[in-house]
């Protein structure tokens, strides 16, 4: 084949991968769409389920998935930026940081459902939570810790190095440097890869099968706890006698998790001339 | 080893000395890149630094503030006291040495916040709490600067939204709120607009009664014009650490310099 | 000056208490970056202990190996279930990576500034949808066409290794399009200015150039493909015996774990949990791999 007509047809091909893909996408999202728009209404959003065949709306569903995916927000900020912070602001390079990175990428790698028998093992029996939204979020911390750890990581080493200049020059301790200067400029970043995180948990369904009850409740404090959206898809995907929940289900879900994804990526894009 | 001769002329004291540096030896590492300083800053004066690219002028600036701790694997050998008390002595906090002597760079750096927020970041620091003092350091220090006309109503607008010249002296009013008793400034000039360039050495005249100014600069017309004492660094050849060759005052160095080398430069036959 | 500032100003001749703020502040860093390592040592800790019975009762080596599992008579052979998870990962493998890889190249050499802005979000787009909805769409799209054309149920590994390959696509696009984009302009450069066409530009100098980062995506694409519970679990049915072709139900080790873990109790949970011990060294060595061929690289 001359060289040309191979170019051609590889350029050709790789039009097609990329193509697929779109249409992958598209096609997910559009069935999702166009099947769940029926089953969604306001009365969809704001009662309950009713019945064996959870008939009537998802409200205490969606609720209680919010309400985990916060808890676990909570708990990874704080840690996993400082932790962050401790990596590119504090630490001597060797061995010890070494094995911080290698055991956040471990973290980052572990099944979804090894996550979630850890969690049921520790959260659930041995410390005595029981199935709660406590339980939940503390596993859905580590699944979230590494991607939140990474994404502050980038951050701070994005931020110029004379910002911090100007704020030493002016006689300013490491830490105020850190906390007034380097962090907010770091901000947009940081935001953008909690919120990707979130987006991650919220969908997450191994890890919550074993640390959250599937009992339709309202989760009212960390101890208590009900079934969330993923969960729900999942059964009522299983049993397939109301599909139309389910894709309504479905639907809500992915406008919370790509609604978060966009406002992630609107953050970057505004924030991208600094 | 080179024999460090530096020449000072006599001169009629201006004021006592704010820094005093002797016999000063700077290494990065294993490289000695600067022997034998030996200089007195004068108070209420502006002392320019001048002499061609890499000799040295920056580091020695940037000792004064001790900067160049910052820098792994950099010593300082020598003597080098601010008002008497020695920089560098045991138990000194730089932070503490950083806060008297601020420091401007090459390239403007405000931080990606708003015009008083990059102002008001050194008072916060130093504790400065309440709104009202702090609305009037900000004012006081952009007046110092030469900005406060052209920034009084947009003070919520993000520093980076201005000019390079107007970022500047910004980063000088933000330095000017600690009320440093002495400002280094590292080729201040060299990325910014006329305007601003004049902006920049009008305000230096007005504040050098108080706050002791060292420039580093390339552009002699500038030493010549701003500057009540010169320092003439220079490198000879390279891989031999820097000295400073001539120092005195800005009308005898540029007019009548001692050294012949200083003569060169000032001449324009290398650098 | 105000009286705030004149007294901050005073140059103090012995060092501050800062030093120990510092100190202690860098120790409190520290130990939240030490909350890896003690997640990694307590899923360790906990999985492992859980697991421990099953591999002291009944020996890895028959654990591993065993070939027949039939938990109602409390045999616990977990051969069939590691075989099916290979057939899904190699399979999801071998369907997603061209179609990643392919995405990449097109994003990071062919593709305008308008095009890739099409493109480059629908990928991360993809990334972001949760597995469980990949399988419901397994579920309610795919299986009927499968059914349809192989006259089974449309449960089996082909069903799986299409959702599965494609939900992989983003990891290892994504990092392809970096190791790509990575590559120097001037080495593209040079082959051009030798009169190469852009494939074989592509072909000759840019994919070798970042093969490293091609495999690093690819090891966790497969990480990925391993340890997918969910939308594996809906399309693949599940019949914990060995696979008897592409089109029949096929056990996998993720999915078993979750269809038994409601009800299991006493030996059967435990062998679950051996399970998910087994998953869990066996992504560690991925992450380990991953590692060492970055190093092989160079980097």
């Amino acid at each position: 084949m001359g060289r040309r007509a191979a170019n051609n047809l590889a350029l050709a091909v790789l039009w097609i991968a990329a193509g697929t893909t779109v249409v992958i996408l598209f096609s997910i999202i559009g069935y999702v769409v166009i099947n769940g728009i029926q089953s969604l209404s306001w009365g969809f959003i704001t009662t309950w389920p009713q019945g064996v065949n959870a008939e009537g709306g998802i409200a205490p569903i969606i609720v209680n998935t919010l309400y985990v995916t916060g808890l676990a927000m909570l708990f990874t900020t704080p840690i996993a930026v400082l932790a962050a912070v401790y990596l590119t602001e504090y630490a001597v390079q060797g061995k010890m940081v070494d094995t911080i990175r290698f055991a956040a990428d471990s973290l980052a790698s572990v099944p979804s459902i090894v996550m979630g028998l850890f969690g049921f093992a520790l959260f659930v029996e041995a410390l005595g939570w029981g199935f709660s939204m406590l339980a939940g979020a503390a596993a859905l911390t580590f699944l979230m810790l590494p991607i939140v750890m990474r994404a502050t990581e980038e951050a701070i080493r994005s931020v110029p190095r004379y910002i911090r200049w100007g704020s030493y020059g002016m006689g300013a301790t490491k830490w105020q440097t850190v906390s007034r200067a380097v962090l907010p400029a770091a901000a947009p970043r940081i935001i953008t890869g909690i919120i990707l995180a979130m987006g991650r948990a919220a969908g997450e369904t191994a890890v919550v099968l074993y640390t959250v009850t599937q009992a339709i409740d309202l989760a009212k404090t960390p101890m208590q706890s009900g079934r969330v959206m993923p969960v729900h898809l999942y059964l009522l995907a299983m049993e397939g006698i109301n599909l139309p929940a389910a894709y309504g289900t479905a639907l809500v879900l992915m406008i919370l998790i790509l609604g978060l994804n966009m406002i992630a990526r609107w953050i970057s894009k505004r924030y991208r001339k600094v | 080893m080179l024999e460090t001769q530096h020449h000072h002329h006599t001169h009629t004291a201006a004021g006592e000395a704010k820094i005093h540096v002797k016999d000063l030896n700077f290494w990065y590492g294993d490289f000695n890149a600067l022997t034998g300083v030996t200089v007195d800053i004068l108070k209420g004066a502006i002392t320019a630094f001048i002499g061609p690219s890499g000799c040295g002028k920056s580091t020695f600036l940037r000792c004064m503030n001790r900067m160049n701790d910052l820098i792994p694997g950099t010593r300082v050998e020598g003597l080098m006291t601010l008002d008497g008390e020695d920089i560098y002595g045991q138990g000194v906090d730089p932070v503490d040495v950083r806060r008297r002597v601020g420091m401007i760079f090459q390239q403007p750096n405000p931080f990606p916040q708003s015009i008083y927020d990059n102002v008001a970041y050194g008072p916060r620091l130093q504790g400065v709490k309440r709104k009202n003092e702090l609305d009037a350091i900000v004012e006081d220090s952009l007046k110092r600067a030469n900005l406060w006309k052209e920034v009084k109503d947009i003070l919520g607008k993000s520093g980076l939204a201005l000019s390079g010249g107007q970022q500047q002296r910004l980063c000088i009013a933000r330095v000017l709120a600690v009320q440093p008793e002495v400002l280094l400034m590292d080729e201040p000039c060299s990325a910014i607009d006329p305007t601003s360039v004049q902006k920049i050495e009008d305000l230096m005249a007005e504040i050098k009664d108080e706050v002791t100014i060292v420039i580093v600069t390339h552009n002699m017309q500038q030493a010549a014009r701003v500057s009540d004492f010169t320092a003439f660094f220079l490198q000879e050849v390279a891989g031999e650490p820097a000295v400073l060759v001539e120092y005195g005052r800005t009308s005898e160095v540029f007019t009548s310099p001692c050294d012949r080398r200083t003569e060169d430069y000032i001449t324009g036959r290398f650098g | 000056m105000s009286d705030t500032q004149q007294s901050a100003n005073k140059m103090r001749l012995v060092s501050r208490s800062t030093l120990a703020k510092e100190t202690a502040l860098a120790t409190l860093f520290f130990l939240c970056a030490f909350v890896a390592v003690l997640g990694v040592a307590l899923i360790f800790l906990f999985v492992g202990w859980r697991a421990w019975p099953v591999f002291s009762e009944v020996g890895i080596g028959n654990f591993a190996l065993g070939r027949v599992w039939d938990a109602s008579n409390e045999v616990y052979g977990i051969l069939p279930l590691i075989v099916g998870s290979v057939i899904v990962t190699l399979g999801a493998l071998a369907l997603g990576t061209p179609l990643a890889v392919g995405t990449a190249v097109f994003l990071s050499e062919i593709a305008s500034p308008r095009v890739r802005s099409v493109v480059r979000p629908a990928v991360e787009l993809l990334a972001g949808i949760p597995s469980v909805v990949y399988g419901f769409f397994g579920i309610v799209v795919l299986r009927p066409i499968v059914a349809e054309f192989s006259g089974g149920t449309g449960f089996g590994a082909f069903t799986a290794w299409v959702i599965l390959g494609i939900m992989i696509v983003p990891t290892i696009a994504a990092l392809s399009e970096d190791a790509l984009r990575s590559v120097p302009d001037g080495i593209r450069e040079a082959s051009y200015a030798m009169g190469a066409t852009t494939w074989q530009t592509i072909y000759k100098v840019l994919l070798p150039a970042a093969k490293i980062g091609i495999i690093d995506a690819t090891i966790l694409g497969m990480g990925r493909a391993i340890g997918e519970t969910m939308a594996v679990l809906m399309v693949v049915g599940n019949a914990p015996v060995f696979p008897e072709g592409i089109f029949s139900p096929m056990p996998t080790l993720t999915a078993q774990i979750a269809l038994n873990m409601g009800y299991a109790s006493g030996t059967h949970r435990v062998a679950l949990f051996g399970m998910a011990a087994i998953l869990f060294m066996f992504s560690m060595a991925l992450v380990a791999a991953v590692r060492w061929v970055s190093r092989l690289g160079g980097e």
